[in-house]
């Protein structure tokens, strides 16, 4: 069971999702403790494992700090459905095996609380409260390799 | 074919003679930068990866930059990391402390930025290279590892879009107004993805320092890099500069090569600007903002800890005092020094300011000026997000030296140039 977390915001920045103050360690756990610490003090406590954020446009914009990505793992956070995503934030995404969905309505059709299912590589999100299928584009296949492989390390060293 | 320079670097990186906006390419990488945050993981991945391998121990530079002097124990670690690796894979161009600079800063300093190639780094800010007519950006620490073992990475060939500083800047309007005037008209995405070109007469007459403040913040307005052509000022510099490899090549955008937009900004009606809280297209004329408190002033940074900017800074200090507590960070050891030797400690001594190392420090909010709960500083860095400088509830305006430094004098955002008669 996945629900959704929904966030109306535009420009949700890597500060935010990771304040630098704590950017003095890589370890995942430890950053996971402080996740979206700066935009919801309550989302480190409300979040379940497999659960989604939902938000607007240019998602992870800001610093190229691969620790918002860790932070969100070690939050056994899902995926990001945003209508967009900044690019840095986008491909560190996929170099984690960690899923950026982007959906140009994403927070007009899924409902903060909504109970979701995401088919990455057909890109279909099952809105299960709603009871609706919305469809997305889903990432090129050798973007989706990476992720499969757990990542660019794991994919580079698989192809060797 | 027609190309922009931009597409030029990436097909010559990839052994092509022609790419389209759009092609995913694999690219030589010419220069890769490393700092404390985000290379220390990078390191790690390797090493448990099993390909802890170095592609170039020449083409990898390296300093710690955003926490150092080490901040507190965890910091420290990660400085040793960084120390640990660079010593045991030989690294040619390694800036351990007390050579140590904001690596934005030193790179070009230490003459380790060429036109041509592609420079990449893990760190948002590593487009400010492009001003010297090279393709620079930034990445995370996979891409950073990937890059330091392989010597090579993916890359989606951006579309461009044209920028024209036409006019003449003003007494008291500087590079960084201007950025802040682009990104206030497109806004924090509106170039995702998007190499910015930026050319113009207002350009031209502009120093390195001043334009690399301009493509240092390309990535605020979501760009993947900022650049500039090659001119007789580019060259100036490099000839200055560059040290073990001084050859280099040159390419040009075509006369009619496609942009997806062109956006021309008049330099000569330009007043200073600032960006208000809490994004950094939130740019604002200074008549229309003045007088607004601030509790502190920090002048430093990637985007403005150069000797110019610092020379600007104390111009205006010089023989007055600061109303509120101003922090002063020379990027680099070389800035530092020469600060010192043109008697800029002095005027910031006398004014009341205090001066730091070298290091990014409170820019991100990592130490060095960390802010309260409520206050308000103004900052010649480059973002101004929640919680950037500290407190999620204190608020950064970002200006250009010389109105960080007439608002520290008067405590309040002030137009700089009632102080430049």
């Amino acid at each position: 069971m996945s629900i959704a977390h929904v966030y109306k915001r535009d420009h949700i920045n890597t500060d935010e999702i990771i304040p630098a103050r704590y950017l003095n360690t890589d370890n995942a756990a430890e950053l996971a403790t402080h996740c979206m610490e700066d935009l919801d003090t309550e989302f480190v406590k409300k979040c379940k494992p497999g659960d989604c954020i939902v938000a607007g446009d240019d998602f992870g914009c800001g610093s190229s700090r691969e620790h918002a990505v860790w932070a969100l793992q070690g939050a056994k956070v899902g995926a990001v459905i945003a209508k967009n995503f900044a690019r840095i934030f986008y491909r560190n995404c996929i170099n984690c095996g960690f899923y950026p969905v982007e959906l140009a309505n994403a927070t007009e059709v899924i409902k903060d609380g909504d109970e979701i299912e995401i088919d990455y590589k057909k890109g279909i999100i099952n809105n299960k409260t709603q009871k609706k299928e919305i469809a997305f584009k889903p990432l090129p296949d050798f973007a989706i390799e990476i992720i499969d492989d757990g990542g660019l390390l794991n994919n580079i060293k698989n192809k060797k | 074919m027609s190309m922009t320079i931009t597409e030029k670097i990436l097909a010559a990186s990839a052994g092509k003679n022609k790419v389209e906006p759009g092609d995913v390419i694999d690219a030589k990488i010419d220069c890769i930068m490393c700092h404390d945050v985000t290379t220390p993981a990078a390191i790690s991945m390797l090493k448990a990866k099993a390909v802890d391998t170095v592609f170039d121990s020449e083409k990898i530079v390296v300093t710690p930059d955003h926490f150092q002097p080490a901040k507190d124990i965890k910091s420290a670690e990660l400085h040793k990391r960084l120390d640990d690796w660079a010593k045991e894979k030989k690294i040619k161009n390694y800036y351990p402390i007390g050579k140590a600079g904001v690596c934005h800063a030193l790179l070009p300093e230490q003459g380790h930025i060429r036109p041509g190639e592609v420079i990449i780094g893990g760190d948002s800010h590593t487009c400010t290279y492009g001003a010297f007519a090279a393709f620079s950006t930034g990445i995370g620490s996979t891409d950073l590892a990937a890059a330091i073992a392989t010597g090579k990475l993916w890359f989606r060939v951006p579309a461009s879009m044209k920028f024209v500083l036409n006019g003449k800047l003003s007494t008291g309007v500087y590079s960084k107004d201007v950025i802040l005037e682009a990104i206030a008209k497109i806004g924090t995405d509106g170039a995702r993805y998007k190499a910015m070109e930026f050319v113009g007469p207002a350009l031209k007459e502009m120093s390195m320092e001043a334009r690399m403040t301009i493509t240092n913040m390309a990535i605020e307005a979501g760009g993947k890099n900022g650049i500039i052509g090659f001119d007789d000022i580019t060259k100036q510099y490099l000839d200055e500069h560059l040290k073990d490899k001084k050859e280099y090549t040159v390419y040009q955008s075509d006369p009619d090569a496609k942009y997806e937009s062109v956006l021309e900004i008049d330099c000569t009606k330009l007043e200073p600007m600032v960006a208000f809280p809490h994004l950094p297209s939130g740019g604002k004329p200074i008549s229309d903002c003045a007088g607004l408190k601030m509790n502190q002033s920090y002048i430093g940074s990637c985007t403005n800890g150069r000797i110019e900017d610092l020379r600007i800074a104390a111009a205006i200090m010089k023989g007055r005092k600061v109303a509120i507590r101003t922090i002063v960070v020379p990027a680099t050891p070389e800035i530092w020094k020469q600060a010192m030797d043109e008697g800029l400690f002095d005027v910031f001594y006398s004014a009341g300011c205090v001066l730091s190392a070298p290091t990014c420090g409170a820019c991100l909010g990592g130490f060095m000026g960390i802010l309260a709960a409520g206050e308000k500083c103004v900052s010649t860095t480059n973002r101004n997000f929640v919680g950037r400088m500290g407190s999620p509830k204190s608020e950064v305006y970002l200006a250009s030296p010389a109105t960080a430094a007439a608002s520290a004098i008067e405590g309040k955002l002030a137009d700089c140039r009632k102080y430049m008669k």
